[in-house]
């Protein structure tokens, strides 16, 4: 008696337990599509930002030595901009592009390349993380984003950088990449517009002529190909409204985890 | 463990109240978390399914441990696992397994043990940083109550006595013995040491290495990720730290099946666990 007990109480137990698993599968999945269960899990991301603000909000990333470079850096996403506007740019060696600034600024700019070369500058050895698990470590050089802005003078409401850029996301050559990050960021010292990768001017496929460099966040902020910096308030209007083409794809804006 | 001698007389024994309420909340809070961390971290590692030593990917050494595809015979796909250089096919599990339809697509680990169970990175994600945050509170809580409540200076620190017994404590684990009567309302020594490695050693290493791969949390103290041979060393250790704690809970679960699954898996939920006094409290 007493141990048909214990094995009805066994049987119990490992069946309850499958039963839960399976359950707790499906349910994971249901809830994943739901609408308002990501939201939910994303509510966690406020707090990682404010988290991150509140401990090391103008920290440096860390810097690696010459010895620790990779042997070449691996190009993800575009590696060639597949628009007749890029293959003009690119066939004229970058001649005729120009980098816009404007948005809510006191002063809307322009720059050409060799402007761009001769903007305040800085030299960093970093380490790029992908938000799919792998590691590349480069040495950039480029203009100081803070000094972009310095010349461009932000107005007061201005709250975030909008980084528009030439590669398209669509075959059919639209969804053109875009990225954001705000003023913290873009005011950092190590945040630059980079325009040489190992002591070489930016191969195409790492995002030439000029790539942004926002260490502390994940690779897909370190938006490519930059043709135009908007100052903007908000950018809940933009495009998905979610601040960049990955974060319009459910990835988090704050990109520092 | 007996924070309160209330004992209700039953035949053949007694119950106490053998686990706290706050043990017993958080060890529930704490086996979700844990579940949807292991899980949605795998699907979050199929986005990259390698593991490096040192601080990138590419330092000129080939990764630690990888999985992908390779040809099979007659063009057939296989799934394949590299660890330290040697190849073994895994079809099946890893690098190729059945999709929920039946289908075998090319993906790291399974559809089964992954959240969700597709490839979808930016929700796996989103699982797993919630999930971390209820995970790291839920620990605080339990850390804090430990140690207020004097829980693991009384029940989980070995004592003298325990130490000398590791001889009789191996050979009781090998045989499958477990103590019986009073004996069995303490942690024996194995026991605590396997709980102390887990709450001070595997669960805050786990905790370090993933705010190791955090390239904001980096900078708050540039370098202390080389503490860990680097950010991908980290990533590897986060993944070993994973599975050792999966290895735990198996070990964990079986234990408590040895011993009164039902009697374990009740006490740490109404708190309630039963001393059989009836059979004279030996051991064999």
């Amino acid at each position: 008696m007493k141990l048909g007990d214990r094995r009805k109480r066994r049987r119990f137990l490992a069946r309850a337990f499958g039963a839960l698993a399976a359950a707790s599968l499906a349910g994971c999945q249901k809830l994943s599509t739901s609408s308002w269960f990501p939201k939910v899990l994303d509510s966690a991301e406020p707090l990682n930002e404010a988290m991150a603000k509140l401990v090391g909000r103008r920290a440096m990333a860390q810097e690696f030595t010459p010895a620790d470079l990779s042997p070449s850096f691996r190009s993800n996403g575009t590696a060639m901009p597949d628009t007749d506007a890029y293959r003009a740019l690119l066939a004229a060696g970058f001649d005729q592009w120009r980098l816009v600034v404007d948005g809510l600024v006191a002063k809307p700019l322009s720059y050409s390349l060799d402007e761009l070369r001769a903007l305040p500058s800085r030299t960093q050895i970093t380490r790029h993380d992908c938000v799919e698990g792998w590691s590349a470590i480069g040495k950039w050089r480029g203009a100081r984003l803070s000094a972009i802005l310095a010349q461009a003078a932000p107005k007061p409401n201005a709250r975030y950088v909008v980084v528009h850029c030439a590669d398209p996301m669509e075959e059919d050559g639209t969804g053109l990449y875009y990225e954001s990050i705000d003023l913290d960021d873009a005011n950092h010292e190590q945040t630059i517009l980079a325009y040489d990768l190992n002591d070489a001017p930016l191969p195409v496929a790492n995002g030439a002529p000029a790539r942004l460099r926002v260490e502390r966040q994940l690779g897909y902020k370190h938006a490519k190909y930059v043709m135009r910096l908007e100052l903007v308030e908000s950018f809940a209007a933009l495009r998905g409204g979610r601040g960049g083409y990955w974060e319009d794809q459910g990835y988090q804006w704050y990109a520092g985890i | 463990m007996a924070a309160d001698e209330t004992r209700t007389e039953v035949p053949g024994g007694y119950l106490y109240r053998r686990h706290s309420l706050a043990v017993r909340i958080t060890h529930w809070i704490n086996v979700a978390a844990m579940t949807i961390l292991l899980m949605s971290g795998l699907a979050i590692f199929n986005a990259h399914p390698a593991l490096y030593w040192g601080k990138s990917s590419y330092t000129g050494r080939p990764p630690v441990l990888s999985i992908g595809l390779a040809e099979g015979p007659d063009d057939s796909v296989i799934g394949v696992t590299t660890i330290a250089g040697r190849t073994i096919e895994t079809t099946g599990v890893l690098g190729v397994s059945n999709d929920r339809k039946g289908e075998p697509s090319a993906r790291a680990f399974p559809w089964w043990i992954t959240i969700p169970d597709d490839l979808w990175l930016s929700m796996s994600r989103s699982w797993h940083f919630f999930f971390a945050w209820v995970f790291v509170l839920n620990g605080l809580i339990y850390l804090v109550h430990g140690l207020a409540s004097r829980h693991f200076a009384r029940d989980i620190a070995p004592t003298g006595g325990d130490l000398r017994g590791i001889g009789a404590s191996i050979r009781d684990h090998l045989l499958l013995r477990h103590p019986r009567g009073e004996a069995s309302k303490r942690y024996n020594v194995l026991q605590k040491f396997a709980y102390l490695a887990i709450v001070f050693v595997v669960l805050p290493l786990v905790v370090l290495t993933g705010l190791g791969m955090s390239p904001w949390m980096n900078a708050v103290w540039p370098g202390w990720v080389d503490l860990f041979g680097g950010r991908q060393s980290a990533r590897t250790i986060h993944f070993v730290c994973a599975w050792l704690l999966v290895l735990f809970a198996f070990v964990h679960v079986f234990q408590l099946v040895v011993a009164g699954a039902w009697n374990h898996v009740r006490s740490m939920v109404t708190g309630r666990y039963r001393v059989d006094t009836g059979s004279a409290g030996g051991t064999s």
